[in-house]
């Protein structure tokens, strides 16, 4: 488990007057006694976990000066919103089978320590409350000029499922701003949020600054560090398939956390995220936040190349015979080592296997193995297995690499199809439209009535053939069934035809790996001499 | 490149057996490359992906249209329309256009479509953005004018006629022109229908006359409309046709008349020629055009061509309604001193259609003949040659 340094302390005195200890809080933020309700010059400084209740909050926030907002709602901070979209994700990859420590525990220590490590939380002197001191009134808030203000712990939705008092039906609890961030004045630069001006503008050295690709960042390394079944392709997969909230996850905010003016370039998204970003985004995070060396990757693991090579021998429809061999690699390139898979941020490259890439890189090199892929073996080895396959059609057909690229070929061009579609008829736009300031208020309004309005007229005329609705969540994108007439299954087959025996074992018909059509270049060869040797190239 | 020529090095040196490895292929490959090429033209930004899906939609419709397929095109519209709220001002702004077209397209020939649909769509579009009105509302007139709805195509080009938008109106001024354009052009064809009422209606009718006055209320309003119009600098040549043959028909008189003859002439059909020399002689029916120049030798250009074309019976049907006044009215010996003293050029082309006309006999060609002048000597001797040719007093003496 990670050790999330716990600079939590419980207020655990006894009560000078009556020697009890049972604490609450004034609206001022200070212990009284709930029993003598003797109040102490003690202020809060960080809380646990309990969340304080909404009722609370309320009484303290009446007090405060609001500034004029153009909708009425709570007050809420950017990285709340941060945390509730994290919430939903959770939620979902919960959905989706995974265990439930991931947002229970592990979630939400890495997104504690990210509040402490950005300062926003857990802390003194936190951020949003550090820019305020200089710009607010001293004088209406001369009482919390000595707290270490600090956000609770947004128990607001709670990642701890059990054991949380104080949490009415799971929904959103208001998290309070006992302070609040100063806000432009002029109409034009506005948020709902309360610092979503600042948090745009913000540029601090070292800090890793919060977006909604990070979520996935977050999801990711929380989903390594439970070993789960689920590769980076996989959860990018799910996101874009809809079933983890990413795009207008903001659209599930509580109806209080108003959403407009500069929050919309921090959660409005419109671009799918990509392998590569989210990877350097994933190191890049436990960078920052000082992970230790994840658990393990063994041979038993999901991740690990043994495991991954097998599922997607499947999914491609490869013969299951071929699992042989790329155990075989995986041995021989040694990228099935516990400490080659096994992600530690704080090594000195700090690097992580980008496992589904790999497993798949390993297949290649099986198929290059056994057929050359040199546009002229493969076809001739598939006229031999084709061959054999008409005279003996009784045995267990030999694997026809032909017949499998035509099958393969024509699932692969009818997925990119669907996908393709699916791109091109995306609705990016949230239902309620997201509007920068209030002059523009208005008309986005209207945009979204008109747009609402010619949808409903055009759907009339769709092709009444219903659609198929959202997909089921399925880790396997294409299935084979043995006995399938119309779909080939080639995972019985054999890859009798192509291997031969060597002494006690098999070893492949083909033994050439390199595509020969041309000589190594003879200057280049000595450059490479001439490198190993440690001198520079001319000498 | 640098990383790359790293990596490639350093798998070399860990690779024992270098001298048996060879490089494949000529070509290296670069796929994440294209990526920035592609961005060459954003500027180093990378497209949103809902830019990608909104050009993607945009070919699906597209190829579905050329295709005839309307159901998927409706569908790929229906995505289509968030375009409406892209954060690009500059694709949101000329959304509203491209939606109208493609919209208007699939709703014109998608067969669950209907009247009361692309009237809806239309209204919608018009109201999307001051810029479009104008130019929705004209095409809506028109796909109204093909369905053979007149009177809704007239309502909705009267409501384009009175907007203005403050000073956007000026760059719209085009627009507004060819609103009024075919709203004229709707109003000619209305007075066509009824002229040709009125010419089923016999003269004594009692409905004839209230037919014509009404006739002549519809022409003279649409004149003033189209007449308007004329004046703005284009090219308005189906407007001006229309506008002309009310014209004709009210005042044959109009000094358009000579446009109009030059247009009928230039024209390929017979009809047009015909009329062309009827207009013609219209214009000189008037006393205000008898000293016109131009007319008299277009008259005279264009006599010689028609009785070279035999087409001697429209000549002679020209004249017969006029042989008894124009003598006097034009040709009197009168005339032919008055015009010499005023205007020899004038003189010459008179004496020359009334030499065709009355034959060499008549008193004005022979006093111009007469005429001995040092410059137009020449001149006069072609008259009389063109005369003794074309003459229909005696034809072909």
């Amino acid at each position: 488990m990670v050790n999330v340094c716990k600079c939590q302390k419980e207020f655990k005195e006894r009560c000078t007057q009556c020697a009890a200890v049972s604490w609450g809080l004034t609206d001022e933020g200070k212990y009284y006694c709930t029993s003598c309700h003797n109040v102490t010059e003690r202020s809060k400084e960080v809380i646990n976990t309990g969340a304080i209740p909404n009722t609370k909050i309320q009484a303290i926030n009446r007090g405060l000066k609001r500034k004029r907002k153009l909708e009425r709602g709570w007050d809420w901070y950017v990285c709340e919103g941060f945390q509730h979209i994290l919430y939903q994700q959770a939620e979902a990859l919960k959905t989706l089978g995974v265990g439930p420590e991931l947002k229970n525990e592990v979630l939400h220590n890495f997104w504690k320590r990210y509040l402490q490590k950005s300062k926003q939380a857990y802390c003194k002197n936190p951020v949003c409350r550090r820019k305020v001191t200089v710009l607010e009134d001293n004088q209406s808030h001369s009482d919390w000029e000595s707290e270490p203000e600090l956000l609770s712990d947004f128990s607001c939705p709670s990642f701890v499922e059990s054991g949380t008092e104080s949490q009415p039906d799971g929904l959103a609890q208001k998290p309070f701003p006992i302070s609040k961030a100063s806000q432009s004045e002029t109409a034009s630069i506005c948020s709902g949020s309360l610092d979503g001006v600042e948090y745009s503008l913000r540029k601090e050295k070292g800090i890793v600054k919060m977006t909604v690709p990070r979520t996935l960042a977050f999801c990711y390394l929380s989903l390594l560090w439970q070993r789960e079944t689920v590769t980076l392709s996989d959860l990018l997969r799910f996101v874009e398939e809809g079933h983890i909230p990413y795009i207008n996850a903001f659209q599930h905010f509580p109806e209080e956390m108003k959403l407009y003016g500069r929050d919309k370039g921090i959660f409005a998204i419109e671009s799918w995220p990509t392998y590569e970003d989210i990877y350097k985004k994933m190191i890049e995070m436990a960078k920052f936040l000082d992970l230790p060396r994840f658990p393990e990757i063994t041979e038993d693991c999901y991740l690990h190349p043994n495991i991954l090579c097998m599922k997607y021998l499947m999914e491609v429809n490869l013969p299951d015979e071929m699992n042989d061999l790329t155990c075989q690699v995986v041995k021989m390139t040694g990228v099935g080592e516990v400490d080659f898979l096994t992600f530690d941020p704080i090594a000195k490259m700090a690097k992580t296997v980008k496992y589904d890439v790999q497993a798949v890189a390993v297949i290649v090199v099986v198929l290059k193995l056994l057929f050359l892929l040199d546009d002229n073996l493969e076809w001739s080895l598939s006229n031999t297995a084709e061959k054999y396959n008409e005279n003996n059609k009784e045995d267990k057909p030999w694997f026809d690499f032909r017949k499998w690229y035509q099958v393969m070929k024509k699932s692969i061009d009818e997925k990119k199809q669907e996908w393709e579609e699916a791109r091109a008829k995306y609705l990016w736009k949230s239902e309620k439209p997201l509007y920068h300031s209030s002059i523009d208020r208005a008309v986005a309004f209207k945009r979204r009535e008109m747009v609402v309005d010619l949808q409903k007229q055009f759907s009339t005329l769709v092709d009444s053939t219903p659609t198929v609705g959202r997909k089921k969540p399925s880790s396997f994108q294409f299935n084979w069934a043995e006995g399938d007439v119309a779909r080939t299954c080639f995972h019985g087959h054999s890859l009798q035809g192509i291997l031969k025996n060597k002494g006690q074992s098999l070893t492949t018909k083909n033994s050439l790996y390199w595509l020969s059509t041309q000589k190594f270049c003879r200057r280049f060869s000595d450059f490479i001499k001439r490198k190993r040797k440690g001198r520079s190239p001319g000498q | 490149m640098s990383d790359f020529s790293e990596e490639l090095i350093r798998s070399k040196t860990e690779d024992d057996q270098e001298e048996s490895c060879v490089l494949s292929g000529t070509g290296m490959y670069f796929p994440w490359l294209q990526k920035h090429i592609d961005t060459v033209e954003t500027g180093g930004k990378k497209e949103k992906d809902f830019a990608q899906t909104t050009s993607a939609c945009l070919n699906r419709i597209q190829e579905a249209l050329l295709k005839h397929q309307w159901p998927q095109a409706a569908g790929y519209m229906h995505s289509y329309f968030q375009i409406l709220e892209d954060s690009d001002s500059h694709k949101r702004q000329a959304a509203p256009e491209i939606i109208w077209k493609l919209g208007s397209e699939i709703l014109f020939y998608h067969p669950k479509s209907n009247m009361e649909t692309f009237n809806t769509f239309a209204d919608r579009m018009k109201n999307m953005g001051v810029m479009n009105y104008l130019k929705i509302s004209l095409q809506h007139a028109l796909y109204l004018l093909h369905h053979g709805m007149l009177e809704d195509a007239n309502r909705n080009l009267s409501r384009a006629e009175t907007w203005r938008y403050g000073e956007k109106s000026s760059s719209q001024e085009v627009l507004i022109n060819l609103v009024q354009a075919y709203k004229g052009l709707l109003q000619y064809y209305t007075w066509s229908k009824k002229k040709m009422e009125l010419s089923n209606l016999d003269e004594d009718d009692y409905a004839y006359n209230t037919a014509s006055q009404t006739m002549l209320n519809h022409s003279w309003k649409t004149s003033v409309n189209l007449g308007a119009l004329i004046q703005t600098p284009g090219v308005w040549d189906p407007f001006v046709k229309s506008y002309v043959e009310i014209l004709y028909q009210i005042v044959p008189s109009h000094k358009l008349m000579l446009e109009f003859h030059r247009l009928l002439r230039k024209s390929e059909k017979k009809d047009h020629h015909k009329l062309g020399l009827e207009v013609l002689f219209g214009v000189l029916d008037f006393a205000g055009c008898t000293k016109n120049i131009t007319a008299w030798k277009y008259l005279a250009k264009y006599l010689r061509q028609t009785l070279m074309g035999n087409h001697l019976a429209w000549v002679q049907e020209e004249w017969n309604s006029r042989k008894t006044w124009w003598p006097s009215f034009h040709f009197s010996s009168f005339w032919a001193k008055s015009d010499w003293k005023e205007d020899k050029a004038l003189a010459c082309e008179k004496a020359l259609v009334a030499g065709i006309l009355l034959g060499k006999g008549c008193r004005y060609f022979r006093y111009i003949c007469k005429q001995d002048h040092p410059v137009l000597r020449k001149k006069i001797r072609r008259i009389r040659k063109s005369v003794k040719k074309h003459s229909i007093v005696n034809p072909g003496l």
